[in-house]
């Protein structure tokens, strides 16, 4: 397939994640500011902006972070290229360039959106109508993404899509890992309390993960568990595991069909590898900061191979 | 000016005729609500596939769609079979006169066309003298417009044969009649349109040039989801299911062409282009065009591709040259045109122009290289200045105008603000040349001018379109 179409797929794929992303951001910060505020902590909604990755972007607009400017930096800013609207419009453009490479069920779920989008305003007033939206939004990236695996062919278009998706999400789910680490540390445990379960708990459900906590380990919410089941689990859908599985599995899938192996195989091998045989006592005991960060720089390192082995 | 109905025959009559009698009834049946309910599902419709058409200078937010009015146009079989050897005649006349032009130029030394008016035609193209396309075919895909003004006279208006649009809207328009009214469509036997991308994947693939191996790699060259035109580029590659590809997925070395693909580069074998002549390659035409292909006019020279349309095919479409159809056809066929031209006053013609200058007032009066409806001046509804203005600009450049009466063009019961009223309509078949046959699918693209009275059909001119029938028996 041209290079440019396996480019916009994966960037579409991306900025839906993303978009879904942060509406679950979203989402678990209004439940935790209707907490009250002893339990929660100083403040939520500057904690939201370190979770989405965009403090700086915001604080350089001059604002103070409060619930109705952070709502309307992260969802609704058309110059904050990662604003839920920008990330819905982008995709749409991506999508519309390569129209030939979706089928007309994902094509119509990316158009659908876009128009949503632009009678909008009122998403802007009251919380029911915000919370209203960020549903919608969850909405979409589900339709697109169901659409994609019911009619899409399993070919490399399909995997590039794949390989986008998993891209995004393993960096989302690093990065709430990377802001909230300093909660998951063992001492923070001996302080125990309500400040520090709602925090936990909040992790999950960023990440969608609170009830799949629960049947996995049968326990309270611990933070060195949360940490494993976000980092390596291979059974949670957003761990970084289960990212690089997914990922190394489409890979592989280009490689045979390609007949060649390059940089992307042998990085994301790698990274898998390691996520295989770590051990969440050993991450903590080396610095899960460090970890993350590594990770991070790995993952960035991945899809740049993937953008110089076939994007361009 | 009375004008024919294309439903009740002559303007003014009640009855109908057989052909639109079940379209009577169904609109006679239906409740008016349940009409506009439907209309507006279409609009829906169109809206959420993403039929659009982009406004230049506009941003994305305002893609536009064009009208679709739900009662269809209906040409019968007897109608069509006249119709469509009018048009082969006329395309195969098309495609002969350009080899002829770009080959031994016989038609000029014959004297069936002025010199002066090949050598000063802009789009007439040096780069293509003696360099026949592949399997000799220069129009592969042509959008004849064509009018009527009564019970068996159809007229050509206008040939379209650099890069035709519209032929999506043909299509997309039955899909959505089937969608919208299946009980209608079931009363009578309508030739199904939707064959039109096999006949086109056909054709694209019968042109590939010796060099070939194997199965032929054809691509649709877009100049990007900006150009109008976008969303038709994708459905048409989609359809066909060939890459729709821009300028800079496409290099050429050593005078083959390759595009950028995710396993490497892929040869290309037949581009079905759908940018202008000036900008397939920056080496060779327009030196700052980002659209094209540098060096793809050499590949093309070197008979290692095939363009559809060839370059240089404008020259044909000309409205002067127009004016010389009917001996064109008549020189190159060795018959008389089975579908006549609109008279035409060419004003580089001492007389015509004394006439036309006297007459303003009656007739269209068009620029020889315009088109899209811009540029012309409809004399019974132009202002008394604006034909003075005209006037002017005649005077200066007689060679730059054509006139031609106003044209009672047929209309077409159409739903509009107050409810069903004639509104007129023309015609754009699509007929399809390949190395081994010329195809032609039943129908064509109608489009409806929405203004009372108007007869400027053009989408950006607030033009629309309806559904075409051909009936099958």
């Amino acid at each position: 397939m041209l290079s440019r179409t396996a480019d916009s797929l994966f960037w579409t794929a991306r900025y839906l994640e993303r978009a879904d992303f942060l509406a679950r951001i979203l989402d678990s910060a209004l439940r935790l500011s209707s907490m009250p505020a002893a339990k929660v902590g100083p403040n939520t909604w500057e904690s939201v902006l370190a979770s989405a990755g965009v403090a700086d972007a915001f604080y350089a607009k001059r604002q103070t972070a409060t619930e109705r400017t952070v709502r309307d930096f992260l969802a609704f800013d058309p110059d904050n290229p990662s604003s839920i609207y920008s990330c819905l419009a982008t995709a749409r453009a991506n999508g519309r360039a390569v129209r030939t490479a979706l089928t007309h069920e994902m094509w119509e779920c990316l158009n659908d959106a876009w128009h949503g989008l632009q009678n909008l305003d009122a998403g802007r007033t009251g919380r029911d109508a915000f919370t209203h939206f960020l549903e919608w939004v969850e909405q979409v990236t589900l339709v697109f993404d169901g659409s994609a695996r019911r009619t899409m062919l399993r070919n490399d278009a399909y995997w590039f899509l794949r390989l986008g998706g998993a891209s995004e999400r393993a960096d989302n789910t690093a990065r709430i890992l990377d802001v909230k680490y300093h909660l998951l540390l063992p001492e923070r445990e001996q302080v125990g309390g309500g400040l520090d379960h709602f925090q936990w708990t909040t992790i999950l459900r960023e990440v969608s993960a609170l009830t799949a906590y629960h049947w996995v380990y049968r326990d309270r919410v611990k933070p060195w568990l949360v940490a494993d089941l976000l980092i390596l689990n291979p059974q949670m859908p957003r761990s970084l595991a289960s990212c690089y599985e997914v990922t190394t599995n489409y890979l592989d899938l280009l490689a045979e069909a390609y007949g060649s192996t390059g940089q992307s195989q042998r990085r994301a091998h790698r990274i898998r590898a390691q996520l295989a045989s770590a051990r969440i006592n050993d991450i903590f005991q080396s610095g899960l900061h460090e970890f993350i960060t590594g990770f991070l720089t790995d993952n960035a390192g991945v899809a740049a191979a993937i953008a110089e082995q076939y994007l361009v | 000016m009375p004008c024919y109905d294309e439903m009740h025959g002559w303007n003014g009559r009640t009855d109908v005729r057989d052909v639109y009698e079940p379209i009577q009834r169904w609109l006679e049946e239906s409740p008016p609500e349940l009409l506009e309910a439907r209309r507006r599902q279409a609009e829906i419709l169109f809206r959420r596939i993403g039929i659009t058409f982009a406004v230049y200078g506009a941003d994305e937010a305002t893609e536009r769609l064009i009208p679709f009015d739900i009662v269809p146009r209906v040409i019968s079989q007897a109608e069509w079979a006249k119709l469509e050897l009018g048009l082969k005649q006329r395309v195969q006349a098309l495609n002969l006169f350009l080899a002829d032009l770009y080959g031994p130029q016989e038609c000029l030394r014959a004297g069936i066309v002025p010199e002066e008016l090949i050598w000063q035609n802009p789009h007439f193209r040096l780069e293509a003298v003696r360099r026949p396309p592949p399997h000799g075919v220069y129009v592969h895909v042509a959008g004849i417009d064509v009018v009527r003004t009564g019970e068996d006279s159809f007229l050509v208006l206008e040939d379209n044969v650099r890069t035709p649009s519209g032929v999506s809207y043909m299509l997309e328009n039955r899909e959505a009649m089937l969608r919208l009214f299946p009980e209608l469509l079931e009363r009578q036997r309508v030739a199904p349109v939707e064959t039109y991308t096999d006949a086109l994947l056909a054709t694209l693939r019968s042109v590939a040039p010796e060099s070939t191996r194997g199965e032929p790699n054809i691509a649709l060259l877009t100049p990007g989801p900006y150009n109008s035109a976008f969303y038709e580029h994708s459905f048409l590659a989609d359809k066909l299911g060939v890459e729709l590809v821009e300028g800079t997925d496409l290099f050429v070395r050593d005078d083959v062409v390759y595009m950028r693909c995710t396993d490497g580069p892929r040869r290309v074998d037949v581009i079905y282009r759908r940018i202008d002549d000036d900008f397939l390659d920056p080496l060779v035409f327009r030196p700052d065009s980002a659209l094209g292909v540098p060096g793809l006019i050499g590949a093309f020279e070197a008979g290692n591709v095939a363009l559809a349309n060839a370059p240089g095919t404008g020259v044909a479409d000309d409205k002067a040259v127009y004016s010389y159809m009917p001996e064109i056809v008549r020189f190159f066929t060795g018959s008389d045109p089975l579908l006549e031209n609109v008279p035409t006053w060419r004003c580089r013609e001492p007389e015509a122009l004394d006439y036309v200058l006297n007459h303003l007032a009656e007739l269209v009066v068009k620029e020889v290289n315009g088109s899209g409806g811009y540029g012309m001046l409809v004399g019974p509804t132009a202002s008394k200045t604006e034909i003075e203005t005209f006037r002017r600009k005649l005077k200066r450049f007689p060679e730059g105008f054509i006139a031609q009466p106003t044209l009672a063009l047929s209309t077409c019961p159409t739903f509009v603000e107050s409810g069903l009223a004639p509104r007129h309509v023309d015609l754009r078949p699509f007929v399809l040349t390949g190395a081994d046959e010329v195809r032609i699918t039943p129908g064509g693209l109608t489009r409806v001018a929405l203004k009372a009275g108007s007869l400027v059909v053009n989408s950006s001119q607030g033009g629309g379109t309806k559904d075409t029938w051909v009936l099958a028996e």
